[in-house]
């Protein structure tokens, strides 16, 4: 009889799972929850107001929209490539490793630069491909498949674990929202500093593992020379 | 008035809810300015969207909280329906912001950088705290911007905001409706009979096989429902809270690295799109699954360093 208090669970998983509309299944799940849980519809409505109101810190990422749009208007974006184009010579592995250590400092203070639609499609891969013809290569289509998908796995990967550096971060607040009808407070400046160990070794990890790989890979398509006179030149 | 007048408030709650009436406010504009927006193909389903977020997220501390319960719910409607949408506006040309950056340079990472590090002050050297500072820095790098670039109007500011709010649309609500959910799983007591249920399979105090499975567990229900935010809602009431808090483990520690955990998660499943099939389609690659192949390594390596790091700091 109990178990039938789960079925509000199994909406969540079951709809997100079948890529339903997210806020219909959150409101299914939490109708259907409040009347088998016994709390009705009064207390339904109650507990989502007073929720909502006491949850408004995860609303911060409005204010700070107030200059987010603004920023790039004024040439944000194009600071950014700018400064990742001062890496001269280097091999398409570590412009990427270099892309992720850029990103995941700016993820910790909420800057973003357009992700793969804004950053790495217009920016990093015509880098990385003219690394390959700088080097005297022809880039082939394998290769270049594979560096889009590093590019992309360090972009994720940067950006997952760095915004959990920014204080005002939507993951942090949720965890501390979760918590506190619980009967647990959490700090969010405890939990960034918490994460950044785990931000560091996440991008190293992916960085020394791409720089490894992209090596692999260049000996495979172009001949081993090719490979470690690159990795000098850089 | 008396909120603000009461001594018992801290400054920083104070300075935080002036921030949410600007909020409040900013967002019924976006309502206004969708509803004027002839290229708007659902004004009215856009501007109740916003207009009735904008009032909740602005009054709603002197609201009532069943009005505001049932102004949540008349707020979801347009959103459930899909009719709220955004009109064609366009963001700032290539052109414009190559100018920009010809005459602002380099310095324009310092407005950027500005709200982060008036987080961490607010946080570390004041009464304020991390959110009412952070705040405070979104006004001190507007103030920067408009010392840099003398077009950069209040208007400017503002529309900017709204064009980018619109295309988010109603998915950047969904950490504070999943965060109203979890509410709404305590209060009717889903963590008790989870704990129940799952009590005969984790053996109850041992702190240690509680945190294994709460992180793996983490990363599993994200790869199914493709939104480690919605599984942590879930899983803390469930296991987090019965199995690893209840016993003493640190909250701090054990809930933000099982939301990474469940980014582990993320990383590896085709259900969250925007993350590992979009870009597919974005950069043309022709292997569908080649982003998250490549993204296996590093999702393997960090599961097991945050379970050793929870077990060691918890």
């Amino acid at each position: 009889m109990d178990y039938l208090v789960l079925l509000g669970i199994v909406i969540v998983i079951v709809g997100f799972a079948l890529k339903l509309d997210s806020i219909l299944i959150i409101f299914a799940a939490a109708i259907v929850t409040a009347l088998v849980g016994g709390i009705g519809i009064d207390g339904f409505l109650t507990t989502l107001g007073t929720s909502f109101v006491s949850n408004r810190s995860m609303a911060v990422f409005i204010i700070i929209l107030l200059v987010v749009g603004t920023l790039e208007r004024n040439g944000l974006k194009d600071a950014a490539a700018a400064l990742i184009g001062k890496a001269k010579n280097a091999t398409p592995g570590i412009i990427i490793a270099l892309y992720g250590v850029m990103r995941v400092v700016f993820a910790a203070f909420n800057v973003s630069f357009g992700g793969v639609a804004g950053f790495v499609r217009p920016i990093i891969m015509p880098m990385a491909i003219g690394a390959i013809e700088a080097s005297g290569h022809e880039p082939k289509d394998e290769y270049v498949e594979e560096l889009k998908g590093m590019a992309s796995g360090m972009e994720n990967v940067a950006w997952f674990f760095g915004q959990m550096l920014f204080v005002g971060t939507a993951g942090a607040l949720l965890v501390q929202s979760t918590l506190k009808p619980l009967g647990y407070d959490v700090d969010l400046l405890r939990m960034a500093l918490i994460e950044l160990p785990v931000a560091i070794i996440a991008v190293v990890v992916t960085a020394v593992y791409y720089i490894l790989k992209d090596h692999r890979l260049r000996a495979k398509y172009y001949g081993a020379a090719s490979a470690s006179a690159n990795v000098k030149e850089a | 008035m008396s909120f603000f007048m009461d001594p018992s408030v801290t400054i920083g709650t104070k300075i935080l809810e002036v921030f949410y009436i600007v909020m409040g406010l900013m967002v019924i504009y976006t309502g206004v300015r969708n509803l004027k927006d002839k290229t708007n193909p659902s004004r009215y389903g856009t501007c109740m969207f916003w207009g009735l977020l904008g009032v909740v997220i602005a009054f709603g501390r002197w609201i009532p909280a069943m009005i505001d319960g049932v102004l949540i719910v008349l707020m979801v409607i347009p959103a459930i329906l899909q009719r709220v949408k955004k009109g064609e506006s366009a963001g700032p040309s290539k052109d414009e912001s190559e100018r920009n950056f010809k005459k602002i340079g380099m310095k324009i990472f310092i407005p950027a950088l500005a709200i982060g590090v008036c987080a961490i002050i607010g946080a570390l050297f004041t009464q304020i705290g991390a959110l009412a500072g952070c705040s405070i820095g979104v006004i001190v790098s507007a103030i920067i911007l408009m010392a840099f670039n003398h077009a950069n109007k209040p208007l400017v500011f503002l529309n900017d905001s709204e064009r980018l709010l619109s295309a988010m649309g109603p998915l950047s609500m969904l950490p504070m409706l999943l965060a109203s959910l979890g509410a709404i799983f305590t209060a009717a007591g889903v963590g008790d009979v989870i704990s129940k249920l799952v009590g005969g399979l984790i053996p109850k105090g041992n702190v240690v096989i509680g945190i294994i499975v709460f992180a793996i567990g983490m990363m599993l229900f994200t790869m199914v429902m493709g939104n480690a935010f919605a599984a942590i809602t879930v899983l803390t009431v469930g296991i987090g809270a019965p199995f690893v808090l209840a016993f003493g483990a640190d909250p701090a520690v054990v809930g933000v690295l099982s939301l990474t955990c469940g980014y582990c998660g993320t990383l590896l499943t085709p259900m969250a799109a925007n993350f590992n099939i979009v870009p597919v389609a974005l950069l043309e690659m022709k292997d569908r699954m080649g982003v998250i192949k490549n993204q296996v390594v590093t999702a393997l390596v960090m599961i097991v360093v945050q379970i050793i790091y929870m077990l060691i700091a918890s």
